[in-house]
């Protein structure tokens, strides 16, 4: 504490506001997180749509190489973790708009809410995938 | 003639000088997106295991075409404005965080020519 250097002083830690590794998880912080993370993987997936696109454009082998990847066991997973993303994603999207008008910002009911919003993509999804495999 | 005032040319237009338009256009796009993402689950569901013929057939339909456009257009807007905050949230090195936030332009961009060129040679390849 000899010399006051400014520049040392501004340059010397300080206290951060807490990490999220600090708190713990509540339904609205999870949903929150999820809807960022979601987000982000919708984001690479989209490509993958694009890829299929592409394959369709391409040529009939072609086609039902890049479909016969879909359709195996991990083409499947990706599918399905993909379509819950994207429900959960939509879900989680129309509940913002929403309080994007000042509705439903009730923090017992964002809980709730939070909670159902689950409930809800993950039954939607199975849901789809019963329609997907009715349809063939 | 422009008869603004400097200070009124800029007010509201925050850091980032590009003002509201961001948050609003991913509302913008997040409400395009609800329609054209059903229909687009419709169409890719419908196309399950379904012979190539059928869907060669769907695709190069001129609904599908112009859906695809639309569907395309708006979701990868929303996704490119929505990958920015991430970036633009957990990057802090301004030189990386540049770089990152143009990245994200760069893919969204290849993944729209990707799309596009599927559309044009659906519709038009013959």
């Amino acid at each position: 504490m000899s010399e006051a250097n400014p520049t040392k002083v501004a340059a010397k830690a300080r206290p951060l506001s807490p990490h999220l590794s600090i708190y713990k998880p509540i339904p609205t912080m999870v949903a929150s997180i999820v809807h960022r993370l979601t987000g982000v993987g919708l984001y690479f997936g989209m490509f993958l749509f694009a890829w299929w696109l592409f394959a369709a454009a391409t040529n009939q082998a072609y086609f039902e190489w890049v479909n016969s990847l879909f359709g195996s066991l991990l083409g499947r997973i990706f599918l399905l973790a993909f379509s819950w993303a994207l429900i959960h994603h939509m879900l989680g999207g129309i509940k913002h708009l929403v309080q994007d008008t000042g509705r439903a910002i009730e923090k017992n009911f964002t809980t709730t809410m939070a909670k159902w919003h689950f409930v809800a993509s993950i039954v939607l999804t199975i849901l789809l995938w019963f329609a997907a495999y009715a349809a063939r | 003639m422009n008869m603004r005032t400097p200070l009124g040319k800029v007010r509201g237009l925050g850091s980032a000088k590009d003002g509201t338009e961001h948050f609003w256009h991913q509302r913008l796009t997040a409400v395009a997106n609800v329609p054209l993402v059903l229909i687009g689950l419709y169409l890719v569901v419908s196309l399950t295991g379904a012979p190539y013929s059928e869907v060669y057939q769907t695709l190069s339909s001129p609904l599908a075409a112009i859906f695809l456009f639309l569907f395309s257009f708006s979701v990868l807007s929303h996704m490119r404005l929505g990958m920015q905050v991430v970036i633009e949230d957990y990057v802090h090195g301004e030189f990386t965080k540049v770089l990152l936030v143009m990245f994200n332009t760069f893919f969204v961009m290849f993944t729209g020519a990707l799309i596009l060129y599927a559309i044009f040679k659906l519709s038009f390849g013959g």
